[in-house]
């Protein structure tokens, strides 16, 4: 690869005094302003990444250990609070907004020694699948400057294949990490719901939002997984972790059952891209892996239930931005009601907008049993599904998107298309369990990502077994 | 005033909301002091309370055990399934532009407690109890263009209490407002201080000649015994006199103005609110397990009613049980002195203590009670009955006891208010006495009671105060032969 040697080479290289953290951060923000056309970058944190760089070199100096993560730069996505950074989820509504706290995810980061350089652009209030909806500009794909590099976290994955940093921290709600890995060609990983603190994080949809990493490699993902995972005290949604952690990823196939879902190959999904899958599960099953199909016979409801569960909670969530006490406020109001009228009228973007409408009507009285209800109630039968299949497969594979990256406008005045560019993704934030993209090939240069999902809290089992499919693709 | 006649062909029917603060040290969804009273504005705010972005709820663990005891408390068990709702509104003082509730699944659900209501009993039940968190405060200066929010108050716990329509008169609402208030002090689920707003109760009040419960009004925020009194006093006449005009109740949410003693309509509830109510997905349901109900129960202190079994058992006049049952403290102590001294002192020891109360469960600080220890009320209690100290000497060994504390008997003795109960050594005073009072004496042989007053008054001052007064009493009709 590149310029970055792996995590873990990083940080021991550091601390063993080999390299300065300053020298590999003023790298990381050298590269991010030679790229910056390509728009992945909202702001550079310089001062106080180059401050913390300091501060990690002195301790190397002085005998001390400076952390599993010493001087690795990252860059989070702007819905992360950094403390002291201004964090905008990249919505006109939060401009100017100073995080006066951080995210535990950045808190036990930097207690490792890494450091944030930079935040990275987004679909605001990660509503979108190709940064477009980003109130400020619209982040191109590493690989093709025409076509979006996927969403929401957009800007994480194209940073990571611009090689700005070695990891960035995204946010995956309905697929917002998977996707643009997979547009991008980045490891993208989601772990099960509640394993990284979601403390610090602008809230999307409470239910499904999940915090992890992209980066260049399975193990890369594994060790800052390892470094973020375990419960938090301000998140009550957040569980222990696994004793064994997570960054020992020593490649286990031989003997796994693997379940390739019928509904995951089905049309809607080019057919270069079900051969590359194809090809992936031939090599799996070549390596000692047993190959089953399955069904899911409710995944196809998957994308409804998720628009209607994610925009009542989006709905509930952004009643906060009300422009009375933090971020963009509309001063000329002379009552209160044209305050809030106008600080969110004019704060929030057109699909935030969507989704408050959305999520309003499916919440009001006489429309919530119809809707909102239903659609917990299929919720469930979707869990119970995919329980079923996981007792009968040790990991599921599929696609993760039904095609490649496509042409920046392209999707823009048609949101229905638009939202089906999660239908494969969707379906594991719904039930919670983990799934990561990893490369799998390309069509016409643009890459394509193989999703593989395990049961709930399998996490460690999931990147190992990941850790060795990305070993037979390469 | 209504025609009392036209008034009896009515049937009022009241409900009551309460609001309870919960006692716990911090707030119900983050670490920070639940203890705003004295603190400056928007000092006990932290990220969670501010509403910042990305900021999540945790729910307090104490909370959850104090509405555990508050269930036991109401005369019913916790739900082993609850959960939270996110309830929708937008205002400057609800930060996050909902409030977080329990909607259809609340930790409480049916329950019912026994109120007294002038010496009578009365069974009022409870609908459900759900946990919540308050708003913050708004103030609207008077001529000001602008309002201020103070969020200390953001994010206290609150138990809602909502009670079924079982009341049908003030002194019923009054009763039941009265008897949350003890329990919620004698489970120590709350503070309970009515001045500080604790407990808050919302009164809803109907009048109908039929049937069919008439439209309601809801009359909120009342912070004492006497405004659910009057509020519900005040409405009767209020709905009784627009049917009588032929006019119609409105639905609607009344305030209550303490100065003029009256309510005053706040708005219209004809048009629901659609608070958009949806299951709150940054807090986990609560799913008890019965080890954990288990230990809560075990560990419930007495509540009213068992104290109420306890002293009727001992034929406490009923009065003086209400007396001290108004200050936990004391009907601890009663209690204790009967267990540990028998009935005799704890009845005794009641009747002082209820002389002595002077607690007002609106003032800002409730008055502590005695802080004398038992082994010396009990040691008085047997002067007493040991004949060697009079009631009224007792009480005055009491101020002593309360004022500077102390021994008991040295205090009275110090004080020179030992009775002499020797028979003897008064029979000889009463011979004296009666010897210079011969007149007197004559005149008690010949019927005229009111003199023997006299004679044993003449005793107790030749006794300096000491004889026992009734022995002397005795010993007088025995001299006299009579």
């Amino acid at each position: 690869m590149g310029q970055w040697q792996p995590i873990a080479t990083i940080a021991a290289d550091v601390q063993a005094g080999r390299v300065t953290a300053r020298s590999i951060v003023e790298q990381s923000l050298k590269t991010i302003a030679k790229r910056s056309d390509y728009n992945a970058v909202i702001a550079t944190l310089e001062e106080r990444a180059l401050s913390r760089a300091d501060t990690i070199d002195a301790l190397v100096g002085s005998g001390a250990s400076a952390g599993r993560l010493a001087g690795v730069p990252f860059i989070a996505k702007d819905n992360f609070l950094v403390f002291g950074a201004e964090t905008t989820a990249a919505s006109n509504i939060l401009k100017g907004f100073a995080a006066p706290y951080q995210a535990t995810a950045i808190e036990r980061l930097e207690a490792e020694g890494a450091i944030c350089v930079a935040k990275a652009n987004l679909d605001a209030f990660a509503h979108g699948s190709s940064t477009e909806n980003s109130d400020f500009m619209t982040t191109k794909n590493p690989r093709d400057m025409t076509r979006v590099p996927g969403g929401s976290s957009g800007g994480s994955a194209a940073a990571v294949v611009l090689e700005m940093a070695p990891f960035a921290l995204g946010t995956d709600t309905g697929g917002s990490i998977r996707l643009p890995a997979s547009y991008c060609g980045a490891v993208g990983y989601k772990p099960t719901y509640g394993l990284v603190s979601r403390s610090g994080v602008v809230a999307m949809a409470s239910s499904t939002d999940v915090i992890g990493p992209l980066a260049a490699s399975v193990a890369d993902c594994a060790l800052v997984i390892d470094v973020m995972a375990g419960r938090d005290s301000l998140d009550g949604t957040s569980i222990e972790n696994d004793p064994l952690g997570y960054a020992d990823v020593t490649p286990a196939l031989t003997g796994k059952k693997v379940g390739v879902i019928k509904e995951y190959m089905a049309e809607g999904v080019t057919a270069p891209i079900l051969g590359i899958i194809n090809q992936a599960i031939n090599a799996m099953a070549d390596a000692g892996a047993e190959i089953i199909e399955l069904s899911l016979p409710s995944l196809p409801t998957a994308l409804a239930v998720y628009y209607i569960l994610c925009p009542a909670e989006v709905s509930s969530n952004l009643g906060r931005y009300d422009g009375q006490r933090f971020g963009y406020s509309f001063q000329e109001a002379d009552t209160l009601e044209t305050s809030y009228k106008q600080s969110r009228s004019r704060g929030f973007g057109k699909e935030a907008k969507r989704r408050i409408m959305i999520g309003t009507y499916v919440l009001s009285s006489g429309y919530y049993d119809a809707y909102y209800k239903k659609a917990q109630t299929v919720r469930t039968k979707l869990i119970n599904e995919f329980n079923a299949a996981l007792q009968e497969a040790d990991f599921l594979v599929g696609p993760t998107a039904p095609d490649v990256a496509f042409k920046i406008g392209e999707n823009i005045d048609d949101p229905l298309k638009m939202y089906l560019t999660d239908i494969l993704t969707v379906a594991a934030n719904l039930v919670g369990v983990p799934s990561i993209s990893i490369p799998a090939g390309a069509v016409d240069g643009l890459p394509v990502g193989l999703q593989i999902m395990a049961a709930q809290r399998a996490d460690r089992e999931l990147l190992s077994f990941a850790n060795g499919v990305e070993e037979l693709l390469a | 005033m209504i025609n009392p006649d036209v008034k009896a062909q009515y049937t009022t029917t009241i409900g009551i909301e309460c609001h309870v603060q919960l006692k716990t040290n911090t707030k119900l969804f983050s670490a920070v002091s639940n203890d705003a009273r004295e603190a400056p504005a928007n000092t006990l705010v932290s990220h969670i309370d501010f509403g910042l972005p990305g900021a999540l709820p945790v729910l307090n663990q104490e909370a959850l055990h104090l509405a555990v005891k508050a269930a036991f408390a109401l005369g019913t068990e916790p739900e082993r399934f609850s959960k939270f709702d996110r309830k929708h509104y937008f205002y400057p003082d609800l930060p996050k532009g909902y409030q977080i509730s329990q909607f259809d699944e609340p930790i409480i659900g049916k329950g019912s407690i026994t109120v007294q209501v002038d010496g009578q009993s009365k069974v009022v039940g409870i609908t459900r109890a759900h946990m919540e968190e308050d708003a913050g405060k708004s103030t609207h200066p008077a001529g000001a263009d602008y309002s201020m929010v103070d969020l200390n108050r953001a994010g206290t716990p609150l138990l809602e209490i909502v009670s079924e329509p079982d009341m049908h008169s003030s002194a019923e609402a009054k009763a039941y407002a009265y008897e949350l208030y003890l329990r919620m002090r004698y489970a120590d689920v709350s503070e309970a201080n009515l001045y500080y707003g604790n407990m808050r109760f919302d009164v809803n009040v109907s009048v109908s000649k039929t049937e069919e419960l008439g439209t309601r009004s809801e009359t909120k925020n009342l912070n004492s015994f006497k405004s659910v009194e009057k509020a519900v006093d005040y409405e009767v006449e209020r709905q009784i006199a627009l049917l009588e005009k032929g006019e119609k109740v409105v639905q609607e949410t009344r305030g209550w103005n303490d100065d003029k003693q009256s309510t005053f309509s706040q708005r219209s509830k004809e048009n629901a609110d659609d608070y958009r109510y949806m299951p709150d997905p940054d807090i986990p349901p609560i799913v008890l397990d019965e080890a954990y109900i288990a230990d809560i129960k075990a560990a419930m202190p007495l509540l009213p009613d068992d104290y109420r079994a306890k002293f009727a058992a001992i034929d406490i006049d009923n009065k003086v049980v209400a007396d001290i049952l108004a200050v936990p403290e004391s009907a601890q102590l009663v209690s204790r002195v009967l267990d540990a001294a028998g009935p005799e002192h704890a009845r005794r020891i009641a009747f002082w203590l209820m002389l002595n109360s002077v607690t007002d469960p609106e003032a800002p600080t409730a008055t502590s009670q005695t802080q004398v220890p038992d082994e010396q009320l009990i040691k008085l209690s047997q002067l007493v009955s040991g004949n060697k100290l009079s009631s009224t000497a007792a009480k005055e060994v009491l101020a002593e006891l309360q004022a500077k504390g102390g021994d008991a008997e040295a205090i009275a003795a110090d004080q020179n208010l030992l009775q002499e109960s020797d028979e003897a050594a008064i029979a000889a005073i009463v011979a004296q006495v009666l010897q210079t009072n011969d007149k007197a004496a004559e005149d008690i042989k010949n019927g005229e009671m009111k003199a023997i007053g006299f004679i044993v008054g003449q005793v107790m001052k030749q006794s300096q105060g000491k004889a026992n007064p009734a022995l002397a009493q005795q010993l007088i009709k025995k001299q006299l032969g009579i």
